[in-house]
């Protein structure tokens, strides 16, 4: 089926785009950080506070029959985009953050000293201290996958790295700093080869294209719901159903138990083992909705689109002189860090955020790939698919203003 | 000219600029007049702390006035901590220590920087006030 891709249509459905900053419209390019929520979503949450507002799980009555119906449809919703094979498969977390905790806290547990993590060089603080934390505690050790200076992974040693005690491979699938899309399946063959399992960071991919669970054959999966159209506060953890059964519980409480008595307590089933507590019951819900809307449009012709903007901005910028793009990979997302020679990156990000433009400066959560490169941060205006052409333009406009005034 | 008097002075001159890009130009022509730090103080004790940029600050005394001299690598910062300067140095301690600085919410800075450079001008204040009690109770 083929759908007609039209931005504007798009756009009419996120109240915020229509912001101004005072005189300016607002030009949202800090995606990375945080999507904007469509319509149905809003609409979503506050039909949830209105109407079905009731605790999971618990209650006979007719409110929490709803609203356990509809948390655990979301579930089946994300099960059915990611085509995992099961729903128990699909944990609720609080976001890529508490996924990648949750795994390293509880899968770390089973990791004897001398285990052996491969990460990259270029992951997000979540993807690095989780690690280390478990590694100090329990004597593993850390590596790193390097990268090259176009921000690709070096691939070449990557037999070297991967050894008989390797246990876990975690990267990210898409560098929120830089825009790379790892060959993730490359590497997936790869440690499988040597028996490890994979965790894939998708915090920066599924808003950009579809991934499927299956036929990566990755061990988990996490991501946040914020950055996907859905809610803060929530997000998900995909792992085979062989493993989580065989982990042990990360946080004990209310939900994750079949018995509890003064001298022991049995855990209950998949999804709920590892999910102690009531939930962000209306982020669930609402990240559901958030991808069944997704997945309601021509996925193709978004990625399309987001390359369009990416290639646009890209010549754009490099007309600019003394500019630098930070990530330069072949394969790139719809986003660029970059810095112009001589100027600082909060002077321009002050000034563009003067004329309406919201990009982000810093390290980005990635301080090893700052390092890398040598700097103390970039610039980085990342896109989604209801940014425009017409946009980048105000952008660029607002970067050569500001340039003026701080030459 | 008292503390408040240089506020006042201050408050006019940015009434006239209606845009805040106009008076951003303002600030970074600030910057260009800003007493310097001597490169000896550039150290990392003089970096202060809170700042998305390095903003370093020297303040020594002079009679029985405090003068300061800084600096920042990024451009906005130095027309920021300029301000500050202008408004505070050469005054007593005392006086500085109990400035009230009504200007930095009349003319509208606070809530025209990102929060994380709010706290970077907070963390300025606030230095500048420990420099002027280290060098009271020095006296
Ligand atoms: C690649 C990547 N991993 C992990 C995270 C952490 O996500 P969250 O803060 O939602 O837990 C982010 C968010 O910036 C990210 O970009």
């Amino acid at each position: 089926m083929m759908m007609k891709f039209s931005v504007n249509d798009i756009r009419a459905q996120f109240p915020i785009l229509q912001t101004k900053i005072g005189k300016y419209p607002l030009v949202y390019f800090d995606n990375g950080a945080t999507s904007q929520k469509p319509q149905v979503v809003i609409d979503c949450i506050n039909q949830y506070y209105s109407a079905e507002n009731a605790n999971i799980h618990r209650g006979v009555h007719h409110l929490s029959q709803v609203s356990t119906t509809n948390y655990e449809n979301a579930r089946k919703t994300i099960q059915a985009y990611l085509n995992a094979e099961k729903s128990e498969e699909i944990i609720f977390t609080k976001g890529t953050t508490d996924g990648i905790n949750l795994i390293a806290q509880s899968f770390g547990r089973m990791l004897k000293a001398g285990d052996e993590i491969l990460i990259t060089e270029m992951e997000h603080h979540s993807n690095i201290v989780p690690w280390q934390m478990v590694a100090q505690e329990r004597g593993l050790v850390v590596k790193y996958i390097p990268m090259n200076e176009a921000g690709e992974l070096k691939l070449e040693g990557l037999d070297d790295l991967l050894t008989d005690r390797t246990k876990i491979v975690s990267l990210t699938h898409v560098s929120n700093a830089l825009g790379t899309i790892n060959p993730i399946e490359k590497i997936i063959e790869a440690a499988h080869q040597k028996g490890a399992k994979v965790v894939i960071d998708a915090a920066q991919s599924l808003q950009h294209f579809k991934v499927d669970v299956q036929a990566l054959d990755c061990d988990f999966m996490v991501f946040s719901g914020h950055k996907i159209f859905g809610p803060t506060g929530v997000g998900i953890l995909y792992g085979k159903e062989d493993l989580l059964n065989a982990m042990p519980p990360y946080q004990g409480g209310g939900d994750m138990i079949k018995t509890v008595s003064m001298k022991e307590t049995t855990y209950n089933d998949l999804p709920h083992k590892f999910e102690a507590g009531t939930p962000n019951i209306v982020g669930g819900i609402g990240l559901g909705k958030a991808i069944e809307w997704l997945s309601s449009l021509d996925l193709e012709a978004i990625q399309a689109h987001e390359n369009d903007l990416l290639a646009y901005a890209t010549t754009a910028l490099e007309a600019i002189p003394n500019l630098k793009i930070y990530g330069t990979a072949a394969q790139k997302s719809s986003t660029i860090s970059f810095l112009i020679e001589g100027t600082h990156p909060y002077d321009i990000g002050t000034l563009l955020n003067q004329q309406g433009i919201a990009v982000r400066t810093g390290h980005h959560c990635t301080q090893p790939i700052m390092d890398f490169f040598e700097i103390p941060g970039t610039i980085r205006a990342s896109f989604s698919f209801y940014n425009t052409h017409g946009e980048i333009d105000q952008f660029i406009n607002a970067l050569k203003k500001a340039l003026a005034m701080l030459s | 000219m008292t503390i408040e008097e240089k506020e006042r002075e201050l408050i006019d001159s940015f009434a006239i600029y209606e845009d805040w890009m106009e008076k951003y130009e303002y600030i970074i022509e600030l910057g260009k007049d800003l007493p310097l730090i001597a490169d000896d103080y550039k150290t990392e004790e003089n970096i202060i702390k809170g700042c998305q940029s390095m903003v370093w600050l020297h303040a020594e005394k002079k009679d029985d006035k405090v003068v300061f001299t800084a600096d920042a690598d990024a451009i906005i910062a130095k027309g920021i901590i300029a301000l500050l300067i202008d408004v505070l140095s050469n005054e007593t301690p005392e006086a500085i220590m109990n400035a009230k600085l009504e200007f930095i919410n009349a003319i509208g800075l606070q809530e025209h920087l990102s929060p994380t450079r709010s706290n970077g001008l907070v963390a300025m204040v606030k230095q500048m006030k420990m420099y002027a009690i280290a060098l009271n109770m020095k006296q």
